[in-house]
């Protein structure tokens, strides 16, 4: 593999009778690197990587991952890829054990190679307790990381990790993205789809987001930060007549026009060093003696991204 | 990059057999886990021919004479090999249901193993229903002919299992949920009734009685029981005088049908 790109994607098109899941879609992961496809639900993450991992045809376009073509060296792709969908998958029925070793076997490692295989995975992924235990009486995160451990058994060059932590108590997502940060220690690219820029942002080092089928923006997280705007601080005051005061205390720590939101006496501004601007504000509003029902800070949300970038809001938004 | 490479030193057949067989392993060892799902699967079998032998036996009428019994078991073993489509069917519409088989699709195996390794494991089963509906209908006096013909007797109700593997395998990749699976048996019913499983065609209404003598499995039913040594008095028609030949022909041409219907919805999973 010569090519300093492990995913590759041009034009890549795929619809599903009238529903165009993916539009002329692009996309390029360097080795190496953990990539993260940022949208909302619906906007065409998991058909790209359902592309990209041969479980479904693309209509249009060319991609290739690990050098190969999908559509016409699928085997080869196969044998160099890891795949983590949205839900575990796993035998239910089958031990943890069971699930590696048959896993190792279809890898054609043998059984002797599987066997070991196996039990050394279920060591790293801290599953050696329940590994004689059946599936279907695993939590949702050591479902997950049975999942991550059998998408490792052949040590892939690439692994797609299509959201690997919904549904996942704040611990397990922790352990998730421990595994992930040592499986590229260990030189795996990794392609993650997101609905959280939060995940994009601890783990990756360049998101790509997409909506309806198209990459809309590809940066480093900072970048893409940049472009949306860091955190907000927000305060609500108590009564109309106070918003003025807030307006000037916010003002002096806020990066760019402060805006007030009368209806719901809503004053909020963004600001680059967070804790030094609520502690100034804090102080600010004690001294003046004005009134407030609350005050804190807010990380950019998937929705302000997508605000920022499309002027739209995302479509689960709408729904809502 | 890659630190534990596919082993290169075999061909790709001998791959598409291992693949296979892993995959019936699985199938074994989901029995293993889930030793109630097989106690069902074995015990239907044997409660379907101890109620029918002792329910039915002192009413019914064979054409010709001779004892039911001996008439109603080949056709209880046909019916039971038959309606192995519907359990065929469940496992696939559970399995397809999950994630796994995303997986084995993202592998580098045969994905034709993961069809073939369901219809080794049915007929593995097949094979185990046979053998206790056999036993238990030894024990209420059921005494068939030995020998060759009892082997092929075997065989071809083997054979017509595995042609219904095919039509499992399919309808279990087309029905969207579990549940629906279950209205299989509802459709699968009057197919098995109006055969010659339970009763002569010749005692049908003529129009029925036709439909039952072209059913496919009427010809295994009419053909395990010459081969048992019991044959019953059947009708004068083609179909009946060459029931070994079509107990060959008609799963045949079922597997020609169904087998590439479910190899191809299979592979359709990915459009």
């Amino acid at each position: 593999m010569t090519d300093e790109h492990a995913v590759r994607a041009e034009a890549v098109e795929k619809r599903y009778g009238d529903k165009r899941a993916l539009d002329g879609f692009d996309l390029t992961v360097r080795r190496g690197t953990v990539h993260g496809l940022l949208g909302p639900n619906g906007a065409g993450k998991t058909t790209a990587v359902r592309i990209l991992a041969t479980l479904t045809r693309l209509d249009g376009g060319r991609a290739t991952v690990a050098g190969f073509d999908v559509t016409r060296r699928p085997r080869e792709v196969r044998a160099r890829i890891g795949l983590t969908g949205q839900y575990a998958a796993v035998d239910e029925v089958l031990t943890g054990r069971q699930n590696l070793e048959m896993f190792g076997r279809l890898f054609h490692l043998g059984g002797r190679r599987a066997r070991l295989r196996a039990a050394e995975l279920l060591e790293r992924f801290d599953l050696t307790d329940a590994a004689d235990r059946g599936v279907d009486g695993y939590s949702g995160g050591m479902r997950r990381r049975l999942d991550l451990a059998a998408s490792m058994i052949l040590a892939p060059d690439v692994l797609f990790l299509d959201e690997p932590t919904t549904g996942l108590d704040p611990r397990s997502r922790r352990e998730v993205w421990e595994s992930v940060r040592k499986l590229v220690e260990d030189g795996t690219t990794v392609l993650l789809t997101t609905q959280y820029l939060e995940e994009a942002d601890r783990l990756a080092s360049r998101i790509t987001v997409i909506d309806q089928g198209r990459a809309i923006a590809d940066d480093s997280p900072d970048g893409l930060k940049a472009r949306i705007g860091g955190d907000r601080i927000e305060i609500v005051v108590t009564e109309r007549a106070e918003i003025p005061h807030a307006m000037k205390a916010v003002a002096r720590v806020a990066e760019g026009e402060p805006e007030a939101d009368e209806g719901e006496l809503r004053v909020h501004a963004q600001v680059t060093d967070r804790v030094a601007a609520l502690t100034d504000v804090t102080r600010t509003l004690r001294d003046e003696g004005v009134r407030v029902e609350d005050i804190g800070l807010r990380r950019p949300s998937l929705d302000d991204v997508f605000l920022r970038l499309t002027g739209h809001r995302t479509e689960t938004e709408k729904a809502a | 990059m890659s630190t534990l490479d596919i082993a290169p030193e075999h061909g790709r057949a001998y791959w598409l057999l291992a693949d296979c067989w892993n995959m019936v392993r699985r199938g074994l060892t989901h029995y293993r886990r889930r030793p109630a799902s097989i106690a069902w699967q074995l015990g239907f079998p044997i409660l379907s021919v101890l109620l029918y032998g002792y329910v039915f036996s002192g009413a019914m009428r064979v054409p010709g004479g001779g004892d039911y019994k001996d008439f109603l078991m080949p056709g209880m073993f046909v019916m039971t090999m038959a309606f192995g489509f519907i359990n065929t069917a469940t496992l696939v519409v559970h399995d397809s249901t999950k994630g796994v088989i995303d997986r084995f699709r993202s592998m580098p195996m045969a994905s034709s193993a993961v069809v073939a390794g369901r219809g080794g494991t049915d007929l593995l089963v097949g094979c185990a229903e046979l053998g206790i509906m056999m036993l238990t209908a030894f024990a209420m006096g059921w005494r068939p002919d030995g020998g060759w013909s009892f082997l092929a007797a075997f065989g071809l109700l083997l054979w017509l299992r595995f042609a219904l593997v095919w039509a499992g395998v399919w309808l279990g990749l087309l029905v969207p949920d579990p549940e629906a699976a279950g209205g299989l048996f509802g459709a699968a019913f009057p197919l098995a009734m109006i055969s010659s499983v339970f009763v002569a065609p010749r005692l049908m209404p003529d129009w029925l009685g036709f439909v039952a003598v072209w059913n496919p499995i009427s010809s295994t039913a009419t053909a395990t029981r010459e081969l048992f040594g019991t044959p019953a008095g059947s009708g004068g028609s083609w179909v009946e005088q060459h029931a070994l030949l079509m107990a060959g022909v008609w799963p045949a041409v079922l597997t020609l049908v169904f087998l590439p219907l479910a190899v191809r919805r299979f592979r359709k999973l990915g459009a």
